[in-house]
């Protein structure tokens, strides 16, 4: 089978990429440790771990239990802060070679433009990533994801931050009743593209105990249990929006589950938990979708988002 | 901070024999370039049934022996205890079951350059590790003395090759069913006289009764902790534990790839479960 006449590249706005296979934050540090199983520069991109203003400790533990073809975390967000990132973690993925996308969480609009600002003037960026699956503290607490106007007013903020110099990615929640409304919003508040699905809210109780297995009670489920809600998502809002990009992920183990996702509408591909259970995941996942798409006769990836859309011949 | 990382590799690894101690399966794997590299304290983190297997966590298990030659290649051997459904499903795998691993993971016991008195403590399986780093001590002519609890007799992991790298053993079980009834901490009445330093592993309650014992008589404890891990390679940051740095301040540290060995002293055991206050990037 010859990949050479097989065009795997993919784009994000202005951000070009040789294939669409991305790590997801969260789920591969900052890249150093995961460099010790590929290069970093085989996949289209590392995704960084949501970084904040100031350091963070993160939750108490337990930050995590198993679940049937998933699991729950509640990590909390421990960090380095931007100042610190900016100086030791992007530089080290810019000198590597690593493309990057850099993603940030606020708990205000504020926080969110200060933090997009410091990324703007920071080389080696190929993406902003907005995650706003975050309490929003001067709003009762309530998830910027989760509400039109305050998931508008974050893009809107960070897009006057960084204008047209990076390709501004929101990442949105599926606990939401109509996630297609918010991703209208945030591509009219001027997202270039869409992230999707974080994770969903859940709980364990662990049985023993009589108490919840997780010390903040609850927590966010991801990998293959939740696949279908990510593909559902993603169909629905490539429909509404099918110019708009889609970083698509949830539940990615295998090149077929990555095939999936782009037929429902992805543009390029985040590998998160899969990562934990194969810390290969994402150069095998990139090898195993192109042969697949290479057999069904696709010469461009890009020919193959959102297939699942058409018309039957 | 790349002084911390091991360079893991990760292989399919062929399970060469799996034999019952006690209460525990002794599984030796053919694990050529994982091996050679192990240092006592190191650890592997193995993937649970096959590609389908709806446990998706890897297990983690500490590294009893290794050998980077013979009719295999190199091999590791680990003492497992079936727990859950997943170390269960690891400790049924029969001879040519294939496991995959990754390893060798986490720093190593600290070994002095000149020989010293060494005290060393396993509660349960977590004698395991402690008898390749006697063996290490013992070729620097440090003197070995160990002391291994459990429940019960079952639980105690002391084989007879392991009893030939320690000068003396010592046993402590719960309900007295082999050795002294009582806890190991019990079994050096609570002092450390003649000890130079301290090498524990085994439950969270033990490691911090013994730092408590080893801070009374001045001598370091270096524990191997055990955390709950969902990757064992330092990408999802669960196994967090508040670890006071050399500047005294408190940080939430990963024990997969800063531990799982720290010096007693500077875990929080107290904190365990909470965000100490005073923690590096503590909530306000
Ligand atoms: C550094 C280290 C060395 C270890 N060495 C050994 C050993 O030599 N022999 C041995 O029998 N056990 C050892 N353990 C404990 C062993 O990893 C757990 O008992 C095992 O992971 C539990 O899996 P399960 O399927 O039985 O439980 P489940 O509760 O189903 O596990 C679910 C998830 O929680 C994690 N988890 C649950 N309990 C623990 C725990 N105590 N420690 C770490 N992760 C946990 C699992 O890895 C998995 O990701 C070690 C743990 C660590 C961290
Ligand atoms: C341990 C862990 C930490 C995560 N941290 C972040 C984060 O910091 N920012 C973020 O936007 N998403 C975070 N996520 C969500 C993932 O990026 C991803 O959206 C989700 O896990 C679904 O993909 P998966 O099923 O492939 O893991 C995290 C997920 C996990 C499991
Ligand atoms: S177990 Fe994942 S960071 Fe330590």
């Amino acid at each position: 089978m010859s990949h050479e006449v097989f065009d795997y590249s993919t784009t994000l706005g202005s951000a070009h990429f040789p294939n669409p296979i991305f790590t997801a934050s969260g789920c591969a540090a900052n890249g150093k440790e995961l460099s010790a199983f590929f290069p970093l520069t085989d996949i289209g991109a590392v995704v960084t771990k949501s970084v904040m203003t100031n350091p963070r400790s993160g939750r108490a533990t337990p930050r995590m239990a198993e679940t049937p073809s998933g699991m729950l975390n509640a990590i909390g967000l421990q960090g380095p802060g931007i100042d610190t990132f900016l100086r030791e973690d992007l530089p080290w993925l810019v000198e590597h070679g690593a493309r990057t996308v850099v993603s940030i969480a606020g708990e205000s609009v504020d926080e969110f433009a200060a933090l997009s600002r410091k990324v703007r003037n920071s080389p080696g960026v190929s993406a902003l990533e907005v995650n706003i699956s975050c309490p929003n503290v001067e709003n009762r607490g309530l998830v910027f994801a989760c509400d039109r106007a305050s998931a508008r007013e974050v893009i809107e903020g960070v897009k006057r931050s960084v204008g047209n110099s990076l390709p501004i990615i929101a990442k949105l929640s599926p606990d939401v009743t109509d996630i297609v409304a918010i991703a209208q919003e945030v591509v009219g508040a001027g997202a270039d593209g869409l992230a999707m699905i974080n994770t969903l809210l859940g709980m364990v109780i662990n049985t023993e105990t009589m108490r919840p297995q997780l010390a903040n009670k609850t927590g966010g489920l991801s990998g293959p249990a939740i696949r279908p809600v990510a593909v559902r998502a993603i169909y629905q809002v490539h429909a509404a929006l099918p110019n708009i990009p889609i970083v698509g992920m949830g539940g990615v183990l295998t090149g077929n589950d990555a095939f999936e996702l782009v037929l429902a509408g992805a543009s390029a591909i985040s590998v998160g938990t899969a990562t934990f259970n194969d810390p290969s995941a994402p150069v095998r996942i990139k090898n195993e979708l192109a042969e697949l798409l290479v057999a069904r006769g696709f010469t461009r990836f890009s020919d193959a988002v959102g297939f699942a859309h058409r018309a039957q011949a | 901070m790349s002084a911390t990382i091991n360079s893991p590799i990760q292989s399919d690894c062929e399970v060469i024999s799996n034999r019952r101690v006690g209460a525990y399966q002794h599984l030796t794997l053919a694990a050529p370039g994982i091996s050679e590299r192990v240092r006592p304290g190191n650890f592997v983190a193995i993937s649970v049934g096959d590609s389908r297997s709806s446990m998706l966590l890897r297990r983690s298990f500490a590294i009893y022996q290794s050998t980077s030659r013979g009719p295999f290649g190199g091999t590791i051997e680990i003492i497992v205890a079936p727990h859950g459904a997943g170390s269960t499903w690891i400790s049924q795998r029969a001879p040519h079951d294939r496991l995959n691993v990754v390893g060798p993971l986490g720093n190593a016991f600290k070994i002095p350059k000149d020989p010293v008195r060494a005290l060393l403590v396993g509660g349960g399986y977590g004698s395991a590790p402690l008898f390749p780093l006697a063996e290490i001590l013992r070729q620097k002519n440090s003197r070995v003395e160990m002391a291994v609890g459990a429940s019960t007799a079952e639980r105690i992991f002391a084989p007879v090759e392991g009893k030939r790298s320690v000068h003396s053993l010592a046993i402590a079980t719960e309900d007295g069913s082999i050795g002294v009834a009582g806890r190991v901490t019990d079994l050096f009445d609570n002092s450390l006289s003649n000890i130079d330093i301290v090498y524990a592993c085994g439950p969270m309650g033990m490691l911090k009764a013994l730092t408590a014992i080893g801070e009374r008589a001045g001598v370091t404890v270096a524990c191997a902790v055990e955390e709950s891990m969902a990757c064992g390679v330092g990408l999802c940051m669960t196994c967090v534990l508040p670890v006071k740095d050399k500047t005294g301040v408190i940080k939430m540290v990963r024990s997969c790839v800063e531990g799982p060995i720290f010096d007693g002293d500077a875990v929080q055991w107290d904190g365990i479960g909470t965000i100490p206050p005073g923690t590096y990037g503590a909530p306000r």
